[in-house]
């Protein structure tokens, strides 16, 4: 198998202060491999403070690794030029949470789109541009007519996420990285938003990495799941496994506060402990607010082997084989 | 009844006499683009102690309307019509004085983003005092610092974040610090806007049952504005949908989930994920009307799977069903049914 992106070991610390140094890491050891033939959804999820946008920022090339390596297509991204560099910039595209932010209101929203591909020369002719842009808004369930021409306030922001997925796609992206793409979109049109990534991925063979902290969107549309907590990685597998039966306390914490539209289904009775600032004791990241938490997790517990598909970082589950971190991809089923 | 069913949030004994009337409550925007009704006849009632979810597509009217039971509609918006009835006084009828002593003793207001309303170079303290001094001049210094603890203790924080500027807070440290001060004054209804649309579902978990709890402790009345019909699931007891300005639909909770009634509550409930439906995703076609240009009749009707020729031509009244629902459509009406 060719891998289409790899994560060597990748970390990231943000420092701040100039004589104190205070450090805060934001990422830590993750390795992955997304392959190259078979396109997949992986759901990054975590809460605010996870580190879950660092790493879109890491692959998305905005922000280099402290320490590691991202492999795309065999090439470190943070040494990429000229032709590869371009490559590079096509082919991983971004859909990010603000479906207002992206927009300049000055202009029409029909800018988001030709200026791509007037920068990667995309088409050859003012006719062939348009041909395109209908196509790839086509694609995502827009009429061209509807849309284009129009000034950003004009259409709504279900509408206007949409048009973000559709200048996506007509670069014919093998990576999109969705940062929360649906959180301040209407429930109602999360569903439509949501069914282009996946006919994305199915009929258009690009990869996604969804992040996101809502499990419920996480569920439907992915295959697989990484829960980060404070950069490190808690627990991971295949998406039903994980949310059906999760096996770390604070994947378990996740899922019983999914509020689910479902009256038999409640919230969890256990109390929630407040989270408190990192106190640099080490060991266990989630060990202040774990109701588990014992003497053993003053020292960092190794993902451990549940399942085929499933992988928790707890002490709890001692006695399972330990999985190498940089094996991390082969619990995520594709 | 059997005896699970009164474990029901909906079984709920609540006060006969409700403590807020909403009567036919209208509101209109005046723009340059032609008149906008964002509220049209919107009548409900509400006891003391029982949570309302408050739903609908960004547009329908949510958030106008409790800006209009707070009475803070800006112009061009004008409030044209209705009464607010708090413990029988009409809001709608004070004067602008006696109403900005009614707001945060009678009825708070908890806006969406509400963390971004304090100010970031004032305590959290200096904050909450001065919410309480301008209600209650009168109160001596020990007495307010105690209404203060008291309200920080009740929303699981600590007494020290008096003492704290907003910036030491995290985001749901914050919007409780803003509950805290939503119940100084221990008000008889309380209305959050959306109070954790920005938080992630621990944090949101927390601030919703520190809303319970503290609705429990003051016996309010709560109505929760939100589009997540999920969260509405865990919080409410009873729901009302919105769609352009009316009042589709009000049932309770467990009506609403098992068997909605108007057609639009029915594709939102439709169109919700679930553990056993993974990977079906069911949106609701079309778009939401603009207000300047409503459809005839029924507002819904273009959008509806069920629409008949009446609903082009005639706007629905809001029935009072025999099981208490409240619904605005020809399907429940016998005079149009049949």
């Amino acid at each position: 198998m060719t891998a289409l992106l790899e994560l060597r070991d990748v970390s990231k610390t943000y420092s701040s202060g100039l004589l104190s140094a205070k450090s805060t890491v934001a990422l830590k050891g993750v390795s992955l491999t997304l392959d190259e033939a078979e396109p997949t959804i992986l759901t990054v999820a975590g809460e605010s403070g996870s580190g879950k946008t660092t790493l879109a920022m890491l692959l998305l090339g905005f922000t280099e690794p402290t320490t590691g390596q991202i492999i795309y297509r065999g090439k470190d991204i943070t040494t990429l030029s000229g032709a590869d560099r371009l490559a590079f910039r096509r082919e991983v595209q971004a859909v990010f949470q603000d479906p207002f932010a992206v927009f300049n209101p000055f202009y029409t929203v029909d800018h988001l789109l030709t200026v791509p591909i007037r920068q990667f020369k995309l088409a050859n002719s003012r006719k062939d541009a348009r041909a395109r842009m209908d196509e790839a808004l086509t694609a995502v369930g827009l009429r061209p007519e509807d849309v284009l021409g129009r000034f950003p306030h004009q259409l709504s922001g279900g509408q206007r996420q949409r048009i973000n997925v559709a200048r996506a796609l007509l670069l014919k992206p093998r990576l999109l990285i969705a940062d929360e793409p649906v959180s301040m979109v209407d429930a109602s049109l999360r569903a439509s938003i949501l069914e282009t990534f996946r006919n994305l991925q199915r009929d258009h063979g690009v990869s996604i990495i969804y992040i996101t902290h809502d499990l419920t969107t996480a569920y439907h549309i992915a295959k697989s799941i990484i829960v980060l907590y404070r950069g490190s990685v808690m627990e991971a597998g295949d998406v039903d496994q994980v949310i059906k039966s999760p096996h770390h306390p604070y994947t378990r914490l996740l899922v019983d506060s999914i509020p689910w539209p479902n009256l038999d289904q409640r919230w969890g009775t256990e109390r929630i402990k407040v989270r408190e600032a990192d106190t640099g004791a080490g060991g266990c990241v989630f060990r202040s607010r774990c109701l588990h938490a014992m003497d053993k997790c003053g020292a960092v517990p190794s993902l451990l082997q549940l399942k085929s598909h499933q992988a928790a970082a707890c002490h709890l589950h001692e006695g399972h084989a330990v999985v190498e971190p940089e094996r991390l991809s082969d619990l995520l089923p594709i | 009844m059997a005896i699970s069913d009164i474990a029901e949030p909906s079984a709920k004994v609540f006060a006969e006499t409700p403590v807020l009337n909403v009567e036919s409550l209208e509101v209109t925007y005046y723009t340059d683009a032609g008149r906008a009704k964002a509220l049209d006849d919107v009548s409900f009632t509400l006891r003391a102690g029982e949570k309302l979810g408050m739903v609908g597509e960004s547009g329908s009217g949510k958030s106008t309307l409790a800006l209009a039971m707070m009475r803070m509609i800006k112009p061009p918006g004008r409030i044209e019509g209705g009464k607010v009835l708090v413990d029988d006084v009409d809001l709608m009828a004070l004067t602008d004085e006696e109403m900005r002593q009614s707001r945060l003793s009678r009825i708070a207001y908890i806006p969406q983003g509400a963390m971004n309303s304090l100010n970031p170079v004032m305590r959290i303290g200096a904050q909450m005092v001065d919410a309480v001094r301008s209600h209650l001049p009168d109160e001596s210094r020990s007495a307010m610092a105690d209404r203060c603890a008291h309200a920080l203790r009740s929303v699981d924080l600590d007494p020290s974040v008096f003492r704290m500027h907003p910036h030491e807070l995290s985001g749901g440290m914050q919007q409780r610090v803003c509950i805290a001060i939503g119940v100084l004054l221990e008000p008889k209804v309380i209305i959050a806007d959306e109070p954790t649309s920005a938080l992630d579902v621990v944090t949101q978990r927390q601030v919703m049952e520190t809303i319970d709890r503290v609705k429990d402790e003051i016996n309010a009345a709560v109505i929760l504005i939100g589009h997540d019909m999920g969260l509405m699931a865990q919080f409410v007891d009873r729901v009302a949908v919105m769609y352009s300005g009316r009042l589709v639909e009000v049932s309770t909770v467990r009506e609403m989930f098992t068997d909605p009634n108007h057609p639009y509550a029915r594709a939102l409930i439709n169109s919700l994920p679930n553990l056993d439906n993974k990977g079906v995703f069911q949106g609701i076609p079309g778009l939401a009307p603009s207000l300047l240009r409503l459809p005839s009749g029924c507002a819904f009707h273009p959008r509806c799977a069920e629409a008949r020729p009446v609903c082009a031509e005639k706007r629905p009244r809001a029935r009072m069903l025999d099981t208490g629902r409240l619904v605005t459509c020809h399907l429940f009406d016998p005079e149009v049914a049949t």
